[in-house]
């Protein structure tokens, strides 16, 4: 159907020169840039020229490695131990500092495990990136399925005829129009060790039999604690996807439902479930690569503590790009985070292709 | 019987309101606390977290908390700031991204294939995972100014404006739109005579109300909230907008209410904005997902 009346060269180029140059300059330009510059040793600063250095941020970002450590015996070659009656290893630095095996220097543990009388130790050569990869993970896994349940659930909530059901519905939505950067400082308050909203709640409900808890300060609740808040504010986000993916259903189809006698799960489950199909697809990408940006609620709840316990790659990447000014390090973490949401975005569709 | 079904029917339609006022209460509090804390003075604002009083407007209520923020901080040049900033960035936006997709719609043009698809494939680049080497590159760009060519764009309104000024996410929402609008009217206007101008300002433009406000919420949306990038790129206060503000309150000795009364100060007009287009802010989030 090509029509004469349609065809511009220079009406064409002329109409979208401006987007596409704007694109091109600030978004496809520093992609590339990032892959150019995770292979030099490029600083935001440097009186020193460029050099390029192949693949050693990759080799010091992704270095790991397992050793393991024997036990110490004693002259009769029974094993050593404590006073707690712990076993007795010799420390990581006969390993890591060690002549005879150069390709450890400078690693340091991650975490230890014992087989045996032995003790398997994980070392890397960037623990915090270690950790921060980890927790990026542990982030999506938790929030992806949960935050799409919920949102899920309510929708179906929301799509009832009741009176003033919209007011409901504009409630519900109301902290995704609130910046994360003001939610995150209110849910300080919340999860505050002393005066939290949270621990005065729980312990009134308890009458005082529950123990304030330092959400944030405590290594072990405080990626959940960042978890939950997360969800919290964009869960009325997806709530309004599905809740549109749910309206496209016809009618028509639940009124035969009816006609068969079908339950309520019944016509969940094959009516509105099969008629979601798509809607659940882009659900699930879209908050995958949300959640693998996770950063100003980092960076104004915790910086990463305690312990590097909330630590995440874009947090990484930044704190290294801009805070220390190693553009090399911070987008050599760009890159490979960048490879990790193609994959997974590659694999969901994979997985939820259309079966003919 | 009847009398039964009737309370049964009451009953149920009870639990049913139940359930979605519990759930608006767990989404709204922490928003009732910023704006009653606002109000009182940092002592009564933390004691009173340990009651019900934390979410009332009762004790000491004035609008102090309000009045010291603006000494503490140049509160006025930041929302200044970040309305400049959206402001502008969305009008940019808006244009250069329907004029992008009318090309892809309505003309025929060689390499109109690839040019799309190269947008389109930025859809799946977080724009997280190139800021670092954006930093780099805007430390770097040239820019003509009053004095002649000058290098670096930190701390301008340029660089928060112009890499935001065009996305695939809205080329692709106007290309949806555009689709379905009739082809025969542009063909009309072309045998009449009409250039591509005309009918881009008289035609198709006065058809693009709805993309236009989907479009414009979502953009005003993304930039109102920016955070990393200005943090990145702003260090100089004069140019630094509301969130990235922030950080003044948390220097010397944390005032919480000034934070509270800042907080709200920045969030009320928007939630406000938001209540009054509520219909429009809903249709505009799930016509992302519709057609994609």
């Amino acid at each position: 159907m090509a029509s004469s009346l349609l065809r511009s060269d220079r009406a064409g180029w002329g109409f979208a020169i401006p987007a596409f140059a704007l694109i091109g300059t600030f978004i496809v330009l520093p992609f590339f840039f990032a892959f150019y510059l995770s292979l030099t040793n490029q600083r935001l600063i440097s009186p020193n020229p460029t050099e390029f250095v192949g693949l050693d941020n990759y080799r010091s970002l992704l270095g790991v490695a397992v050793v393991t450590l024997e036990p110490e015996r004693g002259d009769d070659g029974a094993v050593l131990r404590d006073e707690d009656g712990n076993i007795e290893y010799p420390s990581l630095r006969s390993v890591t500092r060690n002549d005879d095996t150069p390709q450890y220097r400078g690693m340091r543990e991650w975490f230890r495990w014992s087989s045996g009388d032995d003790a398997r130790v994980v070392i890397a050569r960037d623990v915090v990136f270690m950790k921060a990869l980890v927790n990026t993970f542990t982030f999506v896994l938790v929030v992806a399925p949960c935050q799409a349940a919920l949102a899920l659930g309510l929708a179906l909530l929301i799509n009832q005829r009741l009176r003033g059901i919209n007011v409901f519905r504009g409630i519900y939505f109301m902290p995704v129009v609130v910046s994360i950067v003001v939610v995150s400082l209110l849910w300080r308050f919340i999860y505050d060790g002393q005066d939290g909203l949270l621990n005065n709640l729980l312990s009134g409900l308890t009458f005082g039999l529950f123990q304030p808890v330092d959400w944030l300060g405590n290594p072990s609740t405080a990626l959940g604690s960042i978890i939950v808040m997360s969800i919290w504010q964009a869960v009325g986000f997806h709530m309004v996807i599905w809740l549109a993916g749910l309206q496209t259903i016809s009618p028509t189809l639940y009124e035969a439902a009816d006609i068969e006698g079908a339950t309520k799960w019944q016509r969940f489950r094959f009516v509105t479930w099969p008629g979601l199909r798509n809607t659940a697809v882009l659900i699930l990408i879209v908050i995958t690569m949300q959640c693998f940006a996770l950063f100003a609620q980092i960076d104004v709840m915790t910086k990463g503590g305690p312990l590097d316990s909330t630590q995440t790659l874009v947090f990484q990447a930044v704190e290294r790009g801009y805070g220390k000014q190693d553009i090399s390090g911070g987008s050599t973490i760009s890159v490979l985070l960048f490879l990790i949401v193609l994959c997974i975005s590659l694999i969901q569709r994979w997985l939820t292709r259309e079966r003919t | 019987m009847a009398t039964i079904s009737q309370d049964n029917h009451g009953l149920r339609l009870a639990v049913r309101y139940l359930v979605l006022v519990l759930v608006a209460v767990i989404f709204i509090f922490p928003l009732v606390f910023m704006v009653v804390s606002s109000l009182k003075p940092d002592q009564q604002l933390l004691s009173d977290t340990g009651s019900l009083r934390a979410f009332l407007p009762v004790g000491d209520i004035g609008l102090s908390n309000y009045t010291h923020a603006f000494q503490r901080a140049p509160v006025g040049l930041f929302v200044f700031n970040s309305v400049f900033v959206t402001g502008l960035t969305v009008l940019i936006c808006l244009l250069v991204c329907s004029l992008a997709a009318f090309a892809f719609v309505f003309l025929e043009w060689r390499g109109r294939a690839v040019v799309l698809s190269i947008i389109l494939a930025t859809l799946i680049v977080p724009f997280e995972t190139i800021a670092i080497p954006l930093l780099l590159l805007v430390s770097k760009l040239p820019w003509i100014g009053f004095s002649g060519i000058e290098h670096g764009w930190l701390n301008t309104y340029r660089v928060q404006i112009l890499p935001w000024a065009a996305d695939g996410l809205t080329i692709f929402l106007f290309v949806q739109y555009f689709k379905d609008l009739p082809r025969e009217l542009i063909e009309a206007s072309r045998v009449e005579g009409a250039t591509w101008l005309q009918i881009y300002l008289k035609v198709v433009m006065p058809l693009a109300g709805p993309v236009l406000a989907t479009a414009a919420i979502l953009k005003f949306l993304v930039m109102y909230n920016q955070y990393l990038w200005p943090l990145i790129v702003v260090q100089d206060e004069a140019y630094r907008p509301v969130m990235v503000g922030l950080q003044y309150f948390f220097q010397l000795n944390t005032a919480w209410g000034e934070i509270m009364a800042y907080l709200s100060l920045i969030t009320i007009p928007v939630l406000a904005f938001y209540l009054v287009l509520q219909r429009a802010f809903i249709a505009s989030i799930a016509s992302t997902g519709v057609k994609g």
